[in-house]
């Protein structure tokens, strides 16, 4: 089909003198800055594959022999050799030495605040204040391994019941109605005895009854009075803190079938001087003994 | 209803219609352009509104954020505009090549059944937990066997009514679509190369592995963007503004270099999305030079679509649908420079995973590919309904200054937040300790959250209103044509 150049009256452009329903287009030529620009782009890539590496499989380097990894493994290490004296000296001493030593408290007081907010605060909360789920506080004095330096080192080195540390803390808490310990009618009376630990059951008569079976079941770990054992991390029953929830309902769920609160073994993960700096940190929180 | 006439034997050109188009997939296409695009904008607001508040996720797996989230990357990208270059590419190919739709009224029909089939068995699967979990391919295996069988029969009818057209040349928007139409079945195709497990479950093994894998999902995500939200909707935009602004085409010549030049350097450039990863630097090198030189083959893009409205700059004043598809291109002129910006290694170690890639991809998407779509279907609808006109310009208006209004809260809020979020993350007190933890800056993200689901949500009551003036003119007795069959342009055109 023919063709037709037209003169485009506005620019002064010619047509092309294609036509497609009613379209027409100029024979403008290529602007020359876009065209410069273009070239510079391309030459620029040409010199930056030069420079870097660019050439497909032949672990080929490019003239400055950059490399990714080459570049960070340095800066990553110039970084730690500026912390390094300051970690040797927090991995040397015990958490109670750094928090008597001023410089090194206040270090390990910046350290622990960062180690805790990004490995610990998902489970105990931005400021240490728990869960209700078995996520305990750590800003009270209420602790279910002890609140001292020692105490508070052992539990982040090794974890609780995590399956990987053979040191880890926690014992097994037998599930009373699932194993077949106790009936589900027990199971409710020894829930109105616990609730009478702390003035609030309603039912005496219940209470009594559970009394009994709580001295045959329960004492050895949980104590007498249900004050608690710490060496078995047997929380205390006596007082208003509960990791679980107090109520009758609750109480009767965690008889029945136990609780069992898992903590990874931060020792295989974390540098020793940071565990340091975490115990610091977490016995600053304000349950420290 | 092919009207009489052929070329006209002074100008050797064909100004009548002689030939019966295809209109009644188109029109359906146009109206499930409009739909999913409603559904596509209203899941971004509430995935939105979910990361303001994540309370919103209502703690039932089916309307979790991460389930939610591929719903409205789809709805957007593949409904919305899937839908919106199925119609316009049918529409504009018959028109431009002058001959009915290869396999006709019928193939139409399968296309448009087919891709809402697609699109529906997709959603579907991403609410149930059905996914490969590839970014922008999450369709499992049966929806990508079924997807693919749709596709060859797109690129059948595009391609064959290319063939039998009766003008000497293709038109640039023919390249632009059949580039886009080929190029998305080769990337689909490879990038879902998978196993199925088989029993009758919906899961799949992917054919890669490992770095690979990821170079190949980011080659096919990159090259998404690249053909089928720039090379598809570039043949859109080379249709529409010249017949909305009423001039030709700025350049021929710079459509074809930048034609060419666009299409080969796209294809290269994925490795930018895995930089500072495993991928060897090789790759992360060329991914990086490859993106560079791709700035000015995208400009050449803008350039014809603006330098088109020399001598018709004051169209826009008076017809708001061309200000969406010149604002579209002035929008489109800011992401292929930040594109390449922010594929700079030195750029992107700041940038990469925070939400300034949000922003950019929305103000791709929200700015060109929406847009661009918008000044389109406001084209389209009095066309596909011969009406004289759509119901009420001044709708036109308000629905451009919300949704303009909309994506600027949209990106700024992002630009802020992602660059935020990145020098928070690299922040290190003066003992060298980090600075922040990860949830203290997801903490601070928190207000420019809530203004970006604000800017999303102008940006839906703005198409809303578009779903309302669209409808009123399908509508309207008071704007039907005169003589619908009669085609009275053409025939004005023919009495010359």
């Amino acid at each position: 089909m023919p063709t037709k150049v037209e003169k485009d009256s506005i620019t002064g452009r010619m047509t092309t003198g294609h036509e497609w329903d009613g379209l027409k287009e100029l024979n403008t030529p290529l602007p020359k800055w876009w065209l410069y620009t273009f070239y510079a782009c391309i030459a620029f890539a040409v010199v930056w594959m030069v420079v870097y590496p660019a050439i497909p499989m032949t672990g080929a380097r490019g003239l400055t022999g950059w490399t990714a990894r080459g570049a960070i493994g340095p800066e990553l290490e110039a970084e730690r050799a500026k912390q390094e004296p300051m970690l040797a000296k927090l991995r040397a001493a015990t958490p109670a030495e750094i928090a008597a030593d001023p410089e090194l408290r206040a270090y390990a007081m910046a350290g622990g605040r960062i180690a805790f907010a990004n490995n610990c605060a998902g489970c105990h909360g931005a400021g240490g204040q728990g869960a209700t789920g078995g996520f305990p506080s750590l800003a009270d004095d209420d602790w279910l391994y002890g609140g001292s330096y020692e105490s508070i080192h052992t539990t982040i080195e090794h974890g609780v019941r995590n399956g990987t540390d053979s040191d880890a803390r926690g014992i097994a808490m037998p599930r009373f109605l699932a194993d077949g310990l106790l009936k589900p009618a027990e199971v409710a009376d020894v829930a109105e005895y616990v609730l009478s630990l702390n003035g609030r059951s309603t039912d005496a008569a219940a209470a009594g009854r559970g009394e009994t079976l709580f001295a045959e079941n329960c004492v050895s770990c949980h104590g007498e009075k249900g004050e608690g054992n710490r060496d078995m991390g047997a929380p205390r029953l006596s007082d208003q803190v509960w990791l679980y929830g107090g109520d009758k309902a609750s109480l009767v769920q965690s008889i029945s079938y136990s609780r069992a609160g898992v903590m990874p073994a931060w020792g295989s993960r974390l540098d020793p001087a940071v565990i340091n700096m975490l115990t610091v940190y977490v016995h600053s929180l304000g349950g420290g003994e | 209803m092919a009207v009489a006439g052929y070329a006209d034997p002074a100008t050797g050109h064909a100004p009548v219609q002689d030939f019966e188009m295809v209109e009644a997939p188109v029109r359906a296409f146009a109206i499930a352009t409009v739909f999913w695009g409603v559904v596509g904008f209203l899941a971004g607001v509430v995935i939105a509104s979910q990361l303001a508040w994540p309370l919103l996720n209502l703690d039932l797996e089916w309307t979790t954020f991460g389930r939610l989230r591929p719903v409205h990357t789809s709805a957007v990208i593949f409904a919305f505009g899937g839908n919106a270059m199925l119609c316009t590419s049918l529409y504009v190919v018959q028109r431009t090549c002058r001959a009915r739709l290869f396999g006709g009224e019928d193939m139409g029909w399968f296309l448009f059944w087919g891709y809402q089939f697609f699109i529906v068995t997709a959603a579907l699967g991403y609410v149930l937990g059905v996914t490969q979990g590839k970014e922008y391919a999450e369709p499992e295996w049966y929806v990508d066997l079924f997807l693919t069988v749709v596709w060859v029969a797109y690129l059948v009818a595009f391609g064959g009514t290319i063939l039998r057209r009766q003008e000497p040349h293709i038109y640039v928007a023919n390249w632009f679509y059949l580039a886009f139409i080929i190029t998305v079945a080769m990337l689909h195709l490879v990038n879902n190369a998978a196993l199925p497990v088989g029993g009758g479950v919906g899961k799949s093994y992917i054919a890669w592995s490992g770095v690979q894998d990821a170079m190949i999902q980011w080659w096919y995500g990159h090259n998404a963007v690249g053909f089928f939200l720039t090379a598809g909707f570039l043949g859109m935009m080379y249709y529409f503004i010249p017949k909305q602004a009423e001039r030709p085409v700025y350049s021929y010549r710079l459509s074809i270099v930048h034609f060419w030049t666009l299409i080969f350097l796209y294809i290269w450039a994925g490795p930018h999305h895995l930089h500072y990863t495993a991928l060897p630097d090789w790759a992360q090198t060329l991914g990086m030079v490859f993106s560079v030189m791709l700035w000015m083959p995208s400009w050449g893009g803008m350039i014809n679509g603006l330098m088109t409205l020399s001598g018709a700059w004051d169209k826009l004043r008076t017809n708001p649908a061309l200000r969406f598809s010149v604002t579209a291109v002035g929008f489109y002129a800011m992401a292929t420079f930040e594109g390449p910006v922010m594929s700079i290694k030195a750029v992107n170690s700041l940038s990469h995973y925070t939400d300034w890639t949000i922003g950019h991809v929305h103000s791709g998407a929200l700015g060109w590919n929406g847009f661009i779509t918008f000044g389109a279907m406001y084209y389209l609808f009095p066309k596909l309904w011969k009406k004289t006109g759509l119901y009420s310009e001044k709708l036109v208006s308000w629905h451009f200054w919300l949704a303009t209004l909309g994506i600027v809260f949209y990106i700024t809020a992002m630009w802020v937040s992602g660059i935020m979020q990145g020098l928070m993350w690299r922040a290190y007190d003066e003992l060298g300790f980090l600075q922040y933890s990860f949830v203290e800056t997801v903490a601070a993200m928190h207000p420019y959250y809530v203004i970006r689901m604000l800017g999303g949500l102008l940006y839906l009551s703005g198409a809303l209103i578009m779903v309302y003036n669209l409808w009123m003119t399908v509508r309207s007795e008071a704007l039907a044509e005169a003589a619908p069959a009669a085609q009275p342009a053409f025939a004005a055109a023919a009495a010359e």
